[in-house]
């Protein structure tokens, strides 16, 4: 790797605490990265299939499949990654087990070996999005990103670990060497962890603790993404002037009403206010804190492209290598 | 039509001893279980106790669960009934059931066994397993005459019915056995007419595994062939016991389409297994306190601002506008749950002020529950 100019990650995993909009972070992002003929890869693990329903789309196969058009005209693929596939391919790959290996799956083989070395799903899954990174197709590469809708905060570090955890595998055998050249693909700088959160207290504790943890495992943390943020700033206001605006525009002025828009607003006010408190305890963090709107209509397909486009343009203040 | 659910009226069912909470991550599952059990206690003077599985650090200190022996310990300043808590210990528990099961010396071997070790920290699925476990310990006790349990946050909130079943499968299976066979010294007759696959097996699995895991499976297996038929059994009893009617389960969800989506799919899979469905709780609406409509309000500050571009009255209306749309989104989210499965009593909650650190918060979301 050139100590001068650092590689642009290809690779992005997104984390976050159950809630935080991590699924949804992770689509608009590889919307955001699919721009003019760009191709990104939008992969999820552990048979969740939280990223179909925010398409609209039919359950994502275990190979990959044309999913939406990105922005600008890019194009955006998805893939859910599964443990067990992934070994049978490995056997494929390095025995030739051909239909033997599915013989092994009926037998109860493969769900057995993957149940007694938890680590080795991890290993691959990660070995999996390491071909992913690397796959190419007709003299180019096929995918100019990928990105992972990843495990939650409290694993991550864990899932992503894989010389650890094949520490504890055979060291010789095929999987753990290849386990070695993942580890460094993940340890390198082209792979990013970006870290989701909401500005709540529990969130932005796990979104602290695992970045500390992902430094710790000499893991590169990309991006915090602040998501769910309610906007504008706030003015002052008293019961008076909304009554007399209410009676102004023809509205009901009753005294609960007066009151009950005051308590409203004042509500906002501090969830405003409190949004600061959390932003400065990401910012001391020292990585780049991005920021996505709390969509009023929830999170559907249109409401995607706007968070992609939100994304696209805070990202793009740190100039196009940011990302 | 659905109907509302009663929550005090479920809290004061002395029919009732478990309640269970289910759904998945970040729906505040914890919370609500800690809130209904305390309520439980001071509202309905019950004897109760809560069963958590990893509370947030500061409510885990107000309710005195920061020492981890696994043992559920009195809530102080509780009024009325009783509260204790407790936070799951998930290798002491299953330390305990090892040792409950078999032999001082049996047990010895299998502690040390490295296998166990990972079986008993890591393994997944062993946690919702001894959620169970515990569950009917502390059932078999009589000490309460509730137990409100949060279930572990799985990825999948059907993991919490199925990890059980998969855990005891496996550690009963074919391919364990097998191994088990086939590994010099153990007590197990040889099954030959499988020889041939297990080489084979044995051979590919050994150069991926390390041939250590499997030897230290093999071992293990042996030395928990006792107390299998205690694990299935005890598995099988508490997996009955919370079919009966003394056992309600709640669906936690939030009105987000996933967390909906995962109601939906537990609470039929919750149906299908004749499990007790009693309602959902879905929390974390946005709270709207005045009844005027959104479009007017858009009108309104649109004429507003006519005059005042930064007509602070306008921001106001906007301000209500917005929650006004949000939660009507949510509601339509929450619906999708109620068109889904009508027979389930639905209570909804607006999301509560400050979050809940402390006995004084769980109160408040208590009574929240309790109003609704």
């Amino acid at each position: 790797m050139s100590a001068t100019a650092p590689a642009i990650p290809r690779l992005h995993i997104v984390t976050g605490k159950g809630g935080t909009g991590k699924t949804t972070v992770a689509a608009a992002l590889a919307l955001a990265l699919s721009g003019t003929g760009r191709r990104v890869l939008l992969a999820e693990v552990e048979d969740r299939q939280g990223i179909a329903p925010l398409f609209d789309a039919p359950p994502l196969p275990y190979a990959d499949r044309h999913l939406a058009a990105g922005l600008d005209g890019g194009e955006v693929f998805a893939q859910a990654l599964d443990a067990d596939e992934a070994l049978l391919d490995y056997l494929d790959m390095f025995y030739r087990l051909g239909s033997a290996g599915r013989a092994l799956r009926k037998f109860g083989a493969i769900d057995f070996a993957t149940t007694i070395a938890p680590g080795l799903r991890d290993i691959l899954l990660t070995g999996k999005l390491k071909e992913a990174v690397g796959r190419s197709e007709s003299g180019r590469m096929a995918y100019d990103a990928v990105v992972l809708d990843g495990p939650p905060t409290g694993r991550i570090v864990k899932f992503l670990n894989v010389t650890v955890e094949s520490g504890r595998l055979a060291k010789t055998g095929p999987i753990g060497k290849h386990s070695r050249s993942v580890a460094r693909l993940l340890h390198s700088s082209q792979t990013a962890v970006h870290l989701v959160t909401t500005p709540a207290a529990m969130p932005v504790q796990e979104t602290v603790d695992a970045c500390r943890d992902l430094d710790a495992a000499d893991l590169p943390v990309g991006h915090v993404v602040l998501n769910k943020v309610v906007g504008a700033k706030t003015v002052d206001v008293t019961g008076e002037q909304i009554a007399a605006g209410l009676e102004r525009t023809g509205l009901p002025a009753g005294e609960a009403t007066v009151a009950a828009l005051l308590e409203e607003y004042r509500g906002r006010q501090a969830e405003i206010g409190a949004i600061d408190a959390w932003r400065d305890r990401l910012e001391e963090l020292g990585r780049p804190v991005e920021e996505l709107p709390l969509l009023t209509d929830g999170v559907d397909l249109s409401g995607l492209y706007e968070l992609a486009r939100a994304l696209r343009a805070s990202l793009g203040r740190g100039g196009r290598d940011a990302v | 039509m659905r109907s509302d659910l009663d929550v005090d009226a479920l809290l004061a069912d002395e029919g009732k001893h478990v309640i269970a909470c289910c759904g998945s991550g970040g729906v505040g599952k914890t919370t609500t279980a800690a809130a209904f059990a305390l309520r439980a206690a001071e509202r309905h003077g019950r004897r109760t106790v809560v069963l958590t599985i990893d509370p947030a650090r500061r409510l885990a200190q107000s309710l005195g669960m920061e020492a981890l022996d696994n043992t559920p310990r009195p809530v102080e300043g509780v009024w009325g009934g009783s509260l204790d808590a407790m936070m799951l210990d998930m290798k002491r528990t299953f330390d305990e059931v090892v040792v409950s099961h078999t032999t001082p010396e049996r047990a010895a071997e299998v502690f040390a066994n490295p296998f166990y070790q990972a079986v008993s920290s890591t393994f997944s699925g062993t946690q919702e397993y001894m959620a169970m476990e515990k569950l009917s310990q502390l059932r078999d006790t009589g000490r309460w005459d509730l137990i409100v349990l949060d279930t572990p946050p799985s990825r999948s909130a059907l993991d919490f019915l199925d990890a059980p079943a998969r855990l005891a499968r496996f550690l009963d299976g074919r391919v364990i056995r097998l191994l088990a066979a086939s590994t010099p010294g153990s007590r197990r007759s040889m099954l030959s007419m499988m020889g041939a696959s297990a080489a084979v097996f044995t051979r590919v699995f050994n150069k991926i595994l390390g041939g250590h895991l499997l030897t230290d499976v093999a071992e293990f297996t042996a030395s928990l062939e006792d107390t299998f038929g205690g694990f299935r059994k005890r598995a099988e009893a508490t997996f009955r016991a919370l079919q009966g009617d003394q056992t309600s389960f709640l669906v936690v969800a939030t009105p987000e389409p996933a967390a909906i989506n995962e109601a939906m799919y537990f609470s039929r899979r919750l149906t299908d297994e004749r499990m007790p469905l009693d309602g959902i709780v879905v929390n974390q609406l946005t709270p709207v306190l005045s009844e005027l409509s959104a479009e007017r309000c858009l009108g309104a500050a649109a004429s507003l601002e006519e005059e005042d571009s930064e007509h602070p009255v306008a921001a106001v209306l906007r301000t209500h506008a917005d929650l006004a749309r949000r939660r009507a989104a949510e509601e339509r989210v929450a619906a999708r749950y109620a068109a889904a499965c009508p027979d389930v009593p639905q209570v909804r909650l607006p999301v509560f002020g400050t979050e809940v650190v402390d006995l004084e918060g769980l109160r408040g979301f208590g009574d929240l529950a309790g109003r609704a």
